[in-house]
């Protein structure tokens, strides 16, 4: 008995030795490049370790009992006549409901520091009438949330492509160009169908909906090109809406601002 | 204590063809409706499968280069309205559902037999309208989900058909939960009580509540959207003030459940199968009951988890975070059960245990990345992507599917009186388990990677990734060559399987195989035990 006990406690505790390896090891996703990507990585990075504990823990016990209680060929008879055990069950209640409790609670956690349980009607000088209802979004805290400087964007989806009004700069272009570390505030619209605003590596995805604009705020940490992909299903060329998101350093952006910038028309 | 016949009905019988011509009548007697719906769905999954081939030929390479992109939409949305309203529902409900229910409560048919059959017929000509449609002017184009206003502003015809055909499909859908729901509860055989029916029963009256339930708001959404498309109306279409947003809620709050409806029926088969192969009683036979309806409970409030993304407040997200995650309770419930029923038995190593096995692997994988994308800030990043692909195709096709093989394997002999050949049927799994892995599997990683769904061309990042997929595919497909030759020469040939050949105690092995026309020759056997092995061997000893 002793002996089993023995082996039980080993095999577990190498079950989580070999999670835990390959949960830290493995790189699963693409490069961070906003501030709530190793938020986010941080809570895959939970949710991949507990599962393969139990993924791993079930496939063993599944294929051991498969291989030693497979019929030999001279035996006869039925197994045990066991029909379950109350405290075998009551265990394998309140574990799983306490995982999932705390993981629950946790991934709260994660997106409230991601700014999605803030209030989504924020301060756009230029582009909110106060009485419009805006119905979902993620609205990040971050540091410079004070700074008076926040970039405020309107984008519009349409099929198959993303515009970027740029209201400060009164031009309108195809590529988004942001400054690093600088807090990015967008509004969405889109004029025929629904599409999606998603960038893999800022680990941030919002529906474009038509009649009823939403909130995507981000900040960007790193400086590069990476993609900006439609994630919802608009039409024959769906996979081929596409556009680009450009990080750059600030004085980069505002050479590239400058030069765009068109003047104010006065009526 | 038999229960009574209508003499009427009796003779109703008499009057059926008999012989092979019955699969093609409106047949009454429910073995005869559950091989309809079972020959049925496999025929549309064979289509549904050779659609399938075709999105993976698309996306082995990354240009859209097979077919048109109009055509890559239709083939996609074929699919997954064929594969979930023709195959899997019709086959894992009406299909196992007809056939052993009535044998399970001790009748001699279902409760309605004129009902069941409508049901079943109204199942062939809204599939075959389904595939026409692409004939027309081109097949539904805007997904199996149909959101508006893609739905509304693409070609007509193409969704109004297919809406059409997921009404009928939708009503057939329902007579059989009615049908099911009064069979259970009112045709039991006296002196059957409720705790003593074999759990295929419980996952069944648990699964057509949901349809009951669920798929009439389906069936309302669906009106309201044909209204928008062909009168112009303004339910959800942006443009006339209609919210689309709405009929997403409205929508997933069918197809939400519907998953449970595509997976609760295979939880019950599977506990039927597990214990007479394993030769020891189901484990925890209560907690089994309770986890059934705690799922279908929880089943009704956790639609909103599909829309994570789209315009829900903040608040909702979380609620329906939680009541997702918690679903994992009941259901990690029953795969402890099920492994604990394997633990300490005499396990038959065959087509039908396998078959379970990598049931159970392949669904506890999809279950915890269900609970993993049931938390928003996950979801955030990886809904709409193949992350979402691979998670539900463990759920319905490495679940499900690989149950109904499963259940094939098990109840052909009592169906047909023949053996299947096990050599063909383990080659079978073992290239449907490989295949399926390999095909999905390697999504996960596509769609965290950025690899959206629904797309014909990508990233040419992603082109090996997404080739060894396509060879996972091809596997799949090749994997219905053993399985369909396997069936053809033990329909034929096949050794004689006897009335009992596993040593089932469940009441459909209690009568000749194949079983008469209502079941039994006598009286309907009073089965208290189905499970009770180990018992009665020690006691003949």
């Amino acid at each position: 008995m002793l002996n089993k006990n023995i082996y039980l406690i080993l095999i577990i505790s190498l079950v989580f030795a070999i999670s835990f390896w390959i949960g830290s090891n493995v790189n699963l996703l693409p490069a961070e490049a906003s501030i709530n990507a190793p938020i986010y990585d941080e809570l895959f990075k939970i949710l991949f370790i507990t599962g393969l504990i139990i993924f791993i823990g079930m496939t063993i016990a599944v294929i051991y009992s498969l291989f030693k209680f497979r019929k030999r060929n001279d035996q006869i008879g039925d197994g045990i006549a066991l029909e379950g055990n109350l405290s075998l069950e009551i265990v394998w209640t309140i574990i799983p409901s306490i995982i999932v409790l705390l993981i629950g609670l946790y991934s709260y956690n994660i997106y409230d520091r991601m700014g999605g349980m803030k209030e989504l009607n924020h301060n756009h000088e230029m582009m909110s009438s106060n009485s419009e209802k805006i119905w979902a979004g993620i609205s990040q805290t971050s540091d410079n949330e004070l700074a008076i400087n926040n970039l405020s964007i309107e984008v519009s989806a349409m099929q198959f492509a993303f515009l970027f009004n740029y209201p400060k700069g009164n031009f309108i272009s195809g590529e988004l160009h942001v400054p690093v570390d600088q807090k990015v505030l967008m509004k969405m619209e889109s004029k025929d169908v629904i599409h999606a605003f998603w960038v893999p590596e800022f680990r941030i995805k919002q529906d474009i909906i038509p009649g009823q604009p939403t909130i995507l705020n981000f900040t960007p940490t790193k400086v590069g090109k990476y993609p900006i992909i439609c994630a919802e299903l608009c039409g024959p060329y769906h996979g081929g809406m596409r556009a680009s998101i450009i990080v750059e350093e600030e004085s980069d952006y505002n050479e590239w601002f400058n030069k765009n910038k068109k003047p104010e028309v006065n009526l | 204590m038999t229960i009574s016949i209508d003499p009427q009905k009796t003779n109703n019988e008499s009057l059926q063809p008999k012989g092979w011509i019955r699969y093609f009548s409106f047949s009454l007697d429910h073995k005869v409706i559950g091989i309809q719906y079972l020959v049925c769905g496999f025929l549309f999954y064979l289509i549904g499968g050779t659609l399938a081939s075709a999105i993976r030929i698309e996306l082995a390479s990354p240009m859209s280069d097979f077919m048109p992109r109009d055509v890559y939409n239709q083939v996609l949305t074929l699919h997954g309205t064929i594969m979930i309203f023709l195959w899997i529902v019709p086959v894992v409900n009406g299909a196992f559902g007809n056939y052993l229910i009535p044998f399970y409560v001790g009748a001699r048919d279902m409760a309605f037999p004129r009902l069941n059959a409508v049901a079943f017929w109204l199942i062939p000509p809204s599939g075959l309208m389904l595939v026409a449609s692409y004939f027309v002017e081109g097949a539904a184009q805007a997904g199996w989900t149909a959101y508006p206003p893609l739905s509304i502003t693409t070609p007509q015809s193409g969704q109004i058909i297919w809406i059409l055909s997921v009404l009928l499909l939708g009503g057939s859908s329902i007579f059989g939960g009615i049908n099911f729901i009064a069979t259970i509860i009112k045709l039991r055989r006296p002196g059957l009580k409720l705790m003593q029916l074999p759990m295929y029963c419980w996952a069944m009256l648990g699964t057509s509540l949901l349809v009951v339930l669920s798929t009439p708001v389906l069936a309302g959404t669906l009106i309201l959207l044909s209204f928008d498309i062909i009168a112009n109306t303004g339910f959800f279409n942006p443009v006339l003030g209609g919210n689309v947003v709405v009929y997403q809620h409205l929508f997933w709050f069918y197809s939400h459940p519907a998953v449970y409806i595509m997976v609760l029926p295979a939880f019950g088969l599977v506990s039927e199968i597990l214990p007479v192969h394993a030769r020891k009683p189901l484990f925890g036979y209560t907690t089994m009951v309770f986890s059934i309806m705690g799922i279908v409970v929880l089943g009704l409030v956790v639609w909103a988890h599909h829309m994570f993304t789209s315009g829900t407040p903040p608040w909702m997200r979380l609620f329906f975070t939680i009541a997702t995650a918690f679903i994992a309770v009941p259901t990690g419930i029953k795969f402890f059960n099920w492994v604990a029923t394997l633990w300490g038995g005499k396990i038959s190593i065959n087509s039908a245990i396998l078959f379970s096995c990598g049931f159970i692997i392949n669904f506890v994988f999809g279950g915890i990345t269900g609970v993993a994308l049931a938390q928003v800030p996950f979801d955030i990043h990886v809904h709409d992507t193949y992350f979402v692909v691979a998670h539900f195709h463990y759920i319905v096709y490495g679940g499900t599917v690989f149950i109904i093989f499963s259940s094939i394997y098990h109840w052909f002999p009592k169906v047909t009186g023949k053996m299947l050949n096990e050599k063909l049927g383990i080659l079978h799994f073992i290239i449907t388990f490989i295949g399926f892995n390999l095909c999905f599997a390697p999504q996960h990683w596509l769609g965290l990677n950025g690899m959206p769904r629904r797309v014909a061309e990508y990233d040419p990042q992603f082109q090996f990734v997404n080739q060894i997929s396509s060879l996972g595919a091809l596997l799949m497909a090749i994997s219905t060559i053993p399985f369909l030759i396997n069936v053809f020469l033990s329909v034929r040939n096949g050794k004689n399987a006897g009335d009992n050949p596993w040593n089932a105690l469940t009441p459909e092995w209690l009568t000749s195989s194949p079983p008469p026309v209502e079941n039994w020759a006598g009286e309907a056997p009073l089965v208290e035990e189905p499970y009770g092995y180990g018992k009665e061997i020690s006691e003949q000893k």
